[in-house]
């Protein structure tokens, strides 16, 4: 089957089933590999993308859900505001150990951020709490949101 | 500048470079012989502008320093770490570094391995002489140049200075001269003053990093090779299960699949090849969905009553007939266990965990010509070309490896299985690239897991308080002569050496599960038991488990492990002791009812760590509200930023390995957990504030990787039990509501 998406302001025709996630057709047809696979099952957060800026789990989208909507991925979320203030509190606290789960991470913060220009603790906690992160970088992430916010974070509370 | 007295250490003649490598692992005498400037472009493609001073270090015109991170990268921060103690000693800017990523070649770059948390130790005085060693060369280049001695030139930020002229030039503008310079003798090679060093203890951005944030592709599941198909490999559903026979015919018919190859493995499945049936397919998601249309025959014969269940059992009943064999005996345990004036006894247990990398198990392969090429994430590429020749017989010469990032490692990718599955899969499609990519339930069922095992402690306290007899009988896996894979005791482990007395014995039962080095092996399983076990010793002697640990350390001394074991050191195990009570602020017990403070100490992979934990409970819900961590792994943290990285992870590791329910069990050798549904890891609302506190003994730097994970276990074990009077013997941790 064809579809169309657009992705990261582009337009795409792809020829593949229904049925395939949206996760494999970035991934292995449109070779976006920024979005990654981590269970395949809704579980872990690292293939979350925005679909009309909203967070999905493209490992469970069906591209024919898709219809209309815009994607965004990884490889775009600099060119917004929100994004590219994540990316430096990223790079300012050096947030990731692997990094395998952090496109996830940074999608997930990024959708936040939009919803709720300065996030409660509490709000950061259940709004990434479905994003794991294998190596445990959650203190980092927690702060890297909050600085790229703009709230108030103390430096890293090391004696 | 003056040599420092750690250039006594490991390099120490020239006799030894020339032999290629160094006792022990190490470093490789190429690495010092500089290559023509003119091969080295044309093999990387690069401009010729880049001067090699040696293996490891070149210098680009406009003075970009580029260094070469030789050991495999799985997100402990080696590909920053290690390049920042050459480009300290080479005295060059921080910014003017660029890093690349090596592929393996030990007879170039010596042992390129990530396990064990053995780079820092191996690796810290040779990555110092290779630095040290391209800054010679750079200053004799000028030295030539302005005809002056060397001795008079100072650098500083890449710049050599003669400051009797007011002279001055980049290093850049003498690297193709320095290229021609005899490289130095390493030995010989001055070192800074470590109160010179200006790049390493900075907070330094890992090397990848503002990659990863772009989503840019690093990791060995994003290798894309023109024309590549996606494979899945499907294997039996038990460890040890052999193929009958596969009807393929349905699979060879589903959308996108391209070839569907059953594959015979050389018989062993544990560091072998498994047999299993390969699935080839335009996309990843259509080779693995094709596998619903496999029919394939096992025989699964071997792993009947391989079931935790079995286990369980066994281990009862070997506690109750008692050792098959002991493994250190000081003293009469037994005799003082009699006449103790107190004897408390208590059994632990801990199930089988898996890894769970964040990125499955998967390889990229090509196999063309009699040559194979290979993308790897993998933390052990060495072990991987043995294996290679010895499932697929295919020489480590006409093997080519790559090493990827890796999206986390945690013991798992020290396996090369995936490795030898892709290799297989790629000989069997000749000239077509294969990109094997396991799915999370792969990953989950075919672990190498940590063993699961069973302790039976006794103690005997004497009138004043004190610990005069330990026995531990330790029920584990094995063939009845060796333990398993990761599943042997530590003789070593405290308190050993610091009582008297003590027994410590072990009983084997057979197991066809794989086994294998999970983060901290061993440790992180024994400190829990060990420390718990103390704990309640502590108590049971009138005194709380520091203190008890503190009286049993006594003066500060090296205590030797049997066997050759890296020596304790009880003043280093002291001295994080005090700083942990210090910043727990341990006196003062937290307000609140069921709420408490719980300690323990570890040491393992030469790392000293105390740990506090604060928790409460309510109902059978526990949160960890706080856990300070006091750490001694040397002189220098070579790099805080992620060094810091590396506690956080270890502990909220630790924490989910006791808190989040993770146990794998076995059906007739068949793993009941598949996904992170019924294998929980830690999600963001677990991780409390963890404070660290640096404790700088005057030794040689060691790894961070695993000693900081082992102690926290049992700090909150140990704090369940002072907030709520009960004993957790059992993990993972299920307490029943109050
Ligand atoms: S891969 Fe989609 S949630 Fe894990
Ligand atoms: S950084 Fe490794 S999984 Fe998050």
């Amino acid at each position: 089957m064809g579809y169309r998406l657009e992705v990261n302001g582009t337009v795409h025709e792809v020829q593949v089933p229904g049925e395939m996630p949206l996760l494999w057709v970035l991934r292995d047809e449109l070779g976006l590999v920024g979005t990654k696979y981590g269970c395949g099952k809704g579980y872990c957060g690292a293939c979350t993308v925005h679909l009309d800026g909203a967070t999905v789990r493209s490992c469970l989208l069906k591209v024919a859900s898709v219809g209309t909507a815009k994607i965004h991925t990884i490889e775009h979320i600099g060119t917004s505001a929100a994004g590219e203030r994540l990316q430096r509190a990223w790079l300012e606290i050096d947030v990731m150990q692997c990094g395998y789960c952090q496109a996830g991470q940074i999608m997930s913060a990024c959708a936040l951020l939009a919803r709720s220009a300065s996030p409660s603790d509490a709000e950061i906690n259940a709004a990434m709490s479905g994003n794991i992160c294998r190596c445990g970088c959650y203190n980092r992430i927690r702060s890297a949101i909050r600085i790229a916010a703009g709230l108030k974070e103390e430096a890293d509370h090391v004696a | 500048m003056s040599p420092e007295p750690l250039s006594r250490a490991p390099i120490a003649r020239r006799t030894v470079l020339k032999a290629s490598l160094l006792a022990g692992g190490g470093f490789a005498l190429d690495a010092l012989i500089p290559l023509p400037a003119s091969a080295l472009a044309a093999a990387r493609g690069e401009p010729a502008a880049r001067a090699q001073l040696s293996a490891f270090v070149s210098v680009a015109a406009d003075g970009t320093v580029t260094i070469v991170s030789k050991n495999p990268e799985i997100g402990q921060g080696i590909k920053t770490s290690l390049p920042m103690i050459v480009a300290d000693e080479l005295d060059c800017d921080w910014s003017q570094v660029r890093i690349t990523q090596a592929d393996l070649d030990q007879a170039r770059y010596g042992e390129q391995y990530a396990g064990g948390s053995t780079a820092t130790t191996r690796d810290w005085l040779p990555m110092r002489q290779t630095g040290a060693a391209a800054r010679a060369m750079l200053l004799a280049a000028a030295a030539q140049r302005w005809r002056v001695s060397a001795t008079e030139l100072t650098t500083s930020r890449g710049r050599i200075f003669h400051r009797a002229s007011g002279r001055s030039l980049g290093y850049g503008a003498v690297a193709s001269a320095a290229a021609a310079v005899p490289p130095p003798d390493l030995a010989q090679v001055p070192l800074k003053d470590p109160s010179e060093f200006t790049i390493i203890g900075q907070r330094v951005v890992g090397t990848d990093s503002a990659r990863i944030v772009r989503g840019a592709p690093i990791f060995g599941m994003d290798t894309r090779l023109p024309g590549m198909l996606y494979a899945v490999y499907e294997v039996a559903p038990a460890y040890g299960g052999r193929l009958v026979k596969a009807d393929v015919e349905a699979a060879r018919r589903a959308p996108g699949v391209r070839h569907v190859i059953p594959i015979v493995g050389n018989g062993d499945y544990d560091s072998g090849l498994a047999d299993g049936v390969a699935i080839l397919a335009s996309h990843w998601w259509l080779a693995n969905e094709a596998r619903a249309q496999l029919a394939v025959e096992w025989n699964l014969s071997a792993a009947r009553g391989h079931s935790s269940s079995v286990y369980r059992a066994n281990a009862d009943a070997a506690i109750a007939h008692g050792p098959q064999a002991d493994l250190r005996v000081d003293g009469d345990a037994a005799g003082q266990l009699a006449t103790a004036a107190k004897r408390i006894g208590a059994r632990y247990d801990y199930p089988f965990i898996a890894h769970a990398p964040l990125e499955p198990q998967n390889c990229a392969a090509r196999f063309s010509d009699g040559k194979l090429e290979i993308w790897a994430p993998t933390q052990t590429p060495q072990r991987g070309l043995a294996a290679l020749e010895k499932a697929l017989g295919i020489a480590p010469a006409s093997v080519t490896l790559h090493l990827t990032r890796s999206g986390g490692g945690f013991g798992r990718r020290l396996m090369n299985d995936y490795l030898i599955q892709a290799a297989a899969i790629a000989r069997a499609v000749p000239g077509v690239p294969v990109q094997l990519i396991w799915s999370r339930e792969d990953d989950m069922r075919r672990d190498y897991y940590r063993p699961g095992g069973w302790h039976s402690f006794e103690a005997g306290v004497s009138e004043r308080g004190e610990l005069v007899a330990f026995t531990d009988h330790f029920v584990t896996f094995g063939d009845g002569k060796t333990t398993a894979r990761a599943a042997g005791y530590n003789t070593a482990m405290p308190p050993a050496g610091l009582v008297p007395h003590l027994r410590y014995s072990q009983s084997m039962m057979p197991t066809v599960v794989n086994t294998g080095a999970l983060r901290a092996p061993g440790s992180n399983a024994l400190a829990f038991a060990s420390q718990s076990f103390l704990d309640e010793v502590a108590y049971a002697a009138g005194t709380d488990l520091p203190r008890l640990m503190l009286s049993l350390l006594g003066e500060p001394r090296e205590v030797a492990a049997p066997g050759g074991g890296v020596p304790f050191d009880t003043g280093r195990a002291r001295a994080v002791i005090a700083r942990v009570l210090e910043v727990s602020d341990w006196a003062q017990q937290p307000a609140g009812s069921r709420r408490a403070k719980g300690f323990a100490f570890y040491f393992s992979h030469r790392g000293y760590f105390a740990e506090v934990v604060e928790a409460s409970v309510a109902g059978s819900d526990i949160t960890v509200h706080k856990v300070w961590v006091a750490g001694d792994i040397g002189s220098h943290i070579v790099n805080p930023m992620g060094a810091e990285n590396q506690v956080r992870g270890a502990v909220i590791d630790g924490l989910a390995q006791a808190l989040a329910g993770q146990a794998i069990e076995f059906v007739d050798g068949a793993a009941q957990q598949s996904n992170f549904h019924d294998f929980p890891l830690a999600r963001m609302p677990l991780a409390p504030e963890i404070e660290i506190a640096w404790v700088r003994s005057a030794k040689p730097p060691t790894g961070l990787g695993e000693p900081a994970l082992p102690p926290v276990i049992p700090a909150l074990t140990n704090a369940i039990f002072a907030a709520t009077g009960t004993r957790v013997r059992s993990l993972p941790i299920r307490l029943h509501s109050a």
